[in-house]
């Protein structure tokens, strides 16, 4: 599982530094060094161009994994410089942010946008397989998730918009419900495409989704 | 009580439906000349839901003007702007206005209209929809609570008989007639061989399916349809035909064509009526019927 990262444009985070002169930066070794997002090279490109525009950079560190709680750890480790900032800028997915944001008392600012949870299905290709719904139906579908395969989300088959086995939102993206009727068939399961799905449940945890594992 | 149109589609008689699509504004001279029009020509007419995901005045709004004219409206209604409180709302308050028939869709995705950073809803599907609709009708809505006086609706979906591959296409249709689809209205056909045995398997379910006929304006449009829109199949000897028209005549051209495929699907009872959309030459409708032999109501 990687938490799949893109990393803002340099003007949208120069905007939110706008009023901060002192910058520490924070990047995370695990997912954001897997997508060349925030791993060390990133954080010293992203030190340079900071200093390029003028700011001080005061000090940075690539946490090892920053939504764990050694992450409170590696912050105590870079305290000066931390304390020399007036600004954390993060180079981890919003989940560092928020792991981040929980120890210190100073502002911090994300690098990057958190576009999924995906896996790397060939180097440097990601793709999102699961959208964490909270009910899940690959019983029912072969195996491939039509609420993340399918642009719409839909449990009760292709729309009209397929076309050849492909998708009217992208012509190389195939059609999900297309590959759950061939997986189906292949396995002589078709009954379970035949069978109305109801209304999807979207509250079976409301949001903040919160569970406490005994 | 039922419908104007449902009545057409039970007596057996080759219905014929046609379609307007709303302003963007608040100009509705058009739409409502275009609702003159059809009014008395057709057993029923369908106003679009901002289609291809285009925002536009509502369909409910069009469906009004057609009510206020004396003109039997068809509804449609997609799932990607309104979650299932809104869709049940609209469905309680166009009944209470005499809106009686609904076709249910899924709606086309947001990318492909001109609100792209839109959020698209589709919290139910056109066949949840529809299963919504005889729910509503049993006084009950999807909460589970009690209805302080329900609804009744002729409600009817799409199906796409050019899809490819055609099963899952199939497997949809026939789900859609077991959550209680009354008639069909299909994407546009064109290759009459290719219908027949979508209508071969499609004779199997007691429904009504009406075919879509939509009216080729160039042939520019034939080519550029059956390349890129799903579910649409031009035939090379259609887009030839409409090449071969004399420049100025290639909308009479359509017309013709379009007449002369409803006159053989009525002739040959290949199915129970038609679905005629002219996209933005509404006033034509009333040719094509004449190029077809049919006489208005």
């Amino acid at each position: 599982m990687k938490s799949i990262t893109k990393q803002k444009d340099l003007d949208e985070i120069l905007q939110q530094l706008q009023n901060y002169d002192r910058i520490f930066i924070t990047g995370c070794g695990t997912c954001t060094t897997m997508t060349k997002t925030g791993g060390i090279e990133q954080v010293i490109d992203m030190k340079q161009r900071l200093q390029d525009a003028g700011k001080l950079v005061t000090g940075w560190v690539v946490i090892p994994t920053s939504c764990d709680d050694m992450t409170e750890a590696a912050l105590k480790e870079n305290n000066q410089a931390i304390q020399d900032a007036n600004c954390i800028l993060i180079m981890s997915c919003a989940l560092g942010v928020f792991k981040i944001n929980s120890y210190l008392k100073k502002t911090v600012i994300p690098a990057l946008d958190t576009l999924f949870i995906g896996i790397e299905d060939k180097p440097g290709n990601f793709q999102e397989v699961c959208a964490q719904c909270g009910h899940c139906v690959l019983g029912l579908t072969a195996g491939i998730c039509p609420i993340t395969a399918c642009h719409k989300g839909l449990l009760n088959g292709p729309c009209g918009g397929t076309n050849r086995g492909k998708c009217e939102v992208d012509k190389e993206k195939d059609c999900a419900w297309t590959l759950i009727y061939n997986r189906l068939k292949e396995q002589g399961r078709l009954e379970l495409m035949r069978k109305y799905q109801p209304p999807k449940n979207y509250q079976v945890t409301p949001r903040p989704r919160k569970i406490r594992i005994a | 009580m039922a419908t104007r149109f449902k009545e057409a589609l039970d007596s057996g008689k080759f219905v014929i439906t046609s379609e307007i699509g709303p302003p963007k504004g608040t100009n509705i001279d058009k739409m409502e000349h275009h609702i003159e029009i059809l009014k008395d020509k057709v057993d029923g007419i369908n106003v679009t839901d901002h289609q291809s995901s285009v925002m536009r005045f509502p369909s409910i709004g069009g469906c009004l003007s057609i009510k206020e004219r004396g003109g039997e409206p068809i509804l449609q209604m997609t799932c990607r702007d309104r979650n299932r409180l809104a869709l049940q709302a609209e469905l309680l308050f166009a009944y209470t206005r005499g809106i009686r028939n609904v076709l249910c869709l899924t709606g086309d995705a947001i990318p492909v209209g001109d609100h792209k950073e839109a959020k698209g809803v589709f919290d139910l599907d056109s066949l949840q929809l529809l299963e919504t609709i005889r729910l509503l009708e049993s006084g009950k809505d999807l909460g589970g609570n009690d209805l302080d006086g329900s609804v009744e609706f002729c409600a009817g979906a799409i199906v796409t008989p050019e899809a490819d591959p055609i099963e899952p296409q199939l497997i949809k249709f026939e789900k859609k007639i077991e959550s209680g689809a009354e008639f069909f209205q299909t994407q546009a056909i064109y290759d009459l061989d290719n219908f027949a045995r979508f209508m071969k398997q499609a004779r199997q379910f007691p429904v009504k399916i009406l075919a879509g006929i939509v009216l080729l304006v160039s042939a520019r449009m034939a080519k550029y349809m059956t390349e890129n829109v799903p579910g649409i199949f031009v035939p090379q000897n259609l887009i030839d035909e409409m090449a071969s028209a004399p420049k100025g005549e290639a909308l009479n051209k359509g017309i013709e064509i379009a007449g002369r495929m409803i006159a053989t699907l009525k002739k040959e009872s290949m199915c129970d009526g038609v679905h005629i959309m002219a996209i933005g030459k509404e006033e034509v409708v009333p040719d094509i019927l004449k190029a077809a032999g049919i006489t208005p109501n």
